[in-house]
């Protein structure tokens, strides 16, 4: 029997933490929508100021979002630190404590991945900043849960088995969320703005014609302000991978949720859970086409990336529920708790 | 008297080829109506820069004149066989271009030098710019940053490449585009449509003409003593 007690405080600070990297998402978003990610170049100083000192008169243009969001990065990353160090100090579970280090080790190699990408002028490095940060928030909001009472009457019901063929389902749509994320981060990284910029149509065919002469006669007409580079044959294949993504992942989601409503029934709280799933993506879709028809305005794009980082950890956090929970149903006796590790019996 | 006589004929024979060299000349085209350039807003809604505005600027993708004279079309030369002419570059010794950021825009936005050249870059604006330079690789070369009325950055590159873009993260809207050419056989056409290639030796050519949307159309063409006219045309649907 799992007598675990996650202190309030403790559970309410994971929380807080997961939070506010979701904001610092939004702001990493920012910086990518308004092509900021270079413009401080120095760090961690900020145009030779101490990144803590840098006058906020200066913060203009493409400085106010790369600045907030390194100011923002610090907050997430002390908020990071303190969490580990809670963790370690006050949760009974090893795995947790080491969870815990995995979280400050993650936020620092993001911190140092965002400052190789300026100080060595490494322009890529941006998009698997972009995937690592997802990661991050993934992990955070795991660490959440580990601690809500949720996660321990979860593990308590050893009577609701998630049927197999279910949970691959869903793990096999989190999966090409994840893959489609990392398709949107390259995409994103190209700085080619909308490599295709009709919806739904692409270019009014379902398939775009990708030849030279074809790809010559849309980058004459594309009459972008922002974006610094020609498209190309391969970015116009990007962008229909990311739109035949987003259609899968519709497919799959909507699946998952039919199957669960089917098999664990409509009050099980992983159906309702799967519901909110569809609902996410059904508005991720929605962003989508609403990034292609507003010619991906800034803010746009930022809340299709934010949806696209919930759907993301809406799924793995479904996963990480349902494999638990029949982890207990096989097991139900014991303390020992597969991958994840041994609970203490005692209250801590 | 054997070695005045040798000295004779080399002086002849450089002068016989300082004559020989000749001008390409020409006319660029554009034929169809470009789609509308597009007002930079972002401008307007900015600080430092809006003010300096009346109207919102826009893009100038399509430098066109009332009879189809296209500017801001990139004219170089390559060996007749299509390939490239190297070693030839007297950027070391040639006058600094300019690139000037003012207004918050590039002036001019297209520009084309010489490997080795000097590219002085000039911040006449009362705000900071950094000036972000990638290659056509896209690798970034440079990332400096320019304080308001500050002193000139100053840059020279050795590998020749087309269409290098400077930009500023500050301004999003801000970008130049600068080719180089390994040898001082290039022009950029002006507002009307016109270009010259100074000083070339006689032998075969490929005129290559580069515009930023339209791509690339190239010529073959024979100097020799006497200027020669090679015109493009472009078409835009």
């Amino acid at each position: 029997m799992n007598n675990i007690e996650i202190n309030r405080p403790l559970r309410w600070f994971a929380a807080l933490t997961a939070i506010a990297t979701f904001f610092l998402l939004a702001a990493g978003g920012l910086v990518t929508s308004h092509e900021a990610g270079m413009s401080v170049p120095d760090w961690p100083n900020s145009y030779g100021y101490n990144m803590f000192l840098f006058p906020p008169s200066k913060w203009i243009g493409g400085i106010f979002y790369e600045h907030t969001h390194r100011l923002w990065a610090t907050v997430v990353a002390s908020m990071t630190t303190i969490l580990a160090v809670w963790l370690w100090l006050k949760d009974p579970r090893k795995w947790m404590k080491w969870l815990g280090v995995s979280a400050f080790l993650l936020v620092m190699a993001q911190a140092v991945l965002g400052g190789l990408r300026v100080r060595l002028k490494l322009d890529n490095l941006g998009a698997v900043h972009g995937v690592v940060g997802q990661s991050f928030f993934v992990l955070l909001c795991a660490i959440a849960l580990f601690t809500t009472g949720f996660w321990r009457k979860t593990l308590a019901q050893n009577r609701f088995n998630v049927p197999a063929s279910l949970r691959a389902l869903v793990l096999t749509a989190t999966f090409l969320i994840f893959c489609q994320l990392v398709l949107g981060a390259t995409m994103r990284a190209q700085h080619a703005g909308l490599s295709i910029n009709t919806f739904p149509s692409a270019y009014g065919k379902l398939w775009p014609d990708t030849s030279p002469d074809a790809i010559t006669e849309y980058n004459a007409h594309r009459m972008e302000s922002t974006a610094y580079n020609p498209i190309t044959a391969f970015q116009v294949i990007l962008q229909m991978a990311h739109r035949i993504g987003a259609l899968a992942i519709f497919i799959f989601v909507a699946f998952c949720a039919a199957q669960a409503w089917r098999k664990l029934g409509r009050n099980d709280a992983l159906t309702k859970f799967a519901l909110f799933w569809l609902g996410v993506i059904i508005v991720q879709v929605g962003l989508g086409a609403a990034t292609i028809l507003t010619d991906k305005a800034a803010d746009v794009a930022t809340i299709h990336l934010l949806c696209g980082a919930l759907s993301l950890v809406t799924g793995a956090l479904w996963c990480i529920i349902a494999f638990a929970r029949s982890a207990q149903v096989r097991a139900p006796q014991t303390e020992s708790f597969g991958t994840f590790g041994t609970f203490a019996a005692n209250k801590q | 008297m054997k070695v005045f006589s040798f000295a004779f004929l080399i002086g002849v024979l450089a002068a016989t080829s300082i004559t020989r060299a000749a001008d390409i000349t020409g006319t660029i085209t554009l034929i169809g109506t470009p789609p509308p350039e597009v007002p930079i807003t972002d401008i307007m809604s900015d600080a430092n820069c809006g003010p300096m505005y009346k109207e919102t600027p826009t893009t100038h993708f399509y430098v066109v004149g009332p009879n189809g004279e296209f500017g801001d079309v990139v004219v170089s030369l390559k060996n007749g066989d299509g390939s490239a002419i190297t070693g030839k570059s007297t950027g070391a010794s040639a006058a600094p271009v300019v690139l000037d950021q003012k207004g918050c825009q590039y002036v001019p936005q297209i520009l084309a030098a010489q490997t080795g050249q000097k590219i002085v870059v000039r911040n006449s604006d009362p705000c900071v710019h950094n000036v972000d330079i990638i290659d056509a690789a896209g690798t970034t070369l440079h990332n400096d940053v320019q304080m308001p009325n500050g002193a000139d950055l100053t840059y020279t590159f050795d590998k020749p490449q087309l269409f290098m873009k400077f930009k500023c993260d500050i301004h999003r809207w801000m970008f130049a585009w600068v080719s180089l050419f390994d040898n001082p056989y290039y022009s950029i056409s002006d507002h009307e449509g016109k270009f010259v290639i100074k000083d070339v030796p006689p032998g075969n050519y490929t005129v290559v003409a580069d515009h930023r949307k339209l791509g690339e159309q190239t010529q073959t063409v024979e100097v020799g003593d006497k200027n020669v006219t090679v015109n493009f045309t472009f078409h835009v649907k």
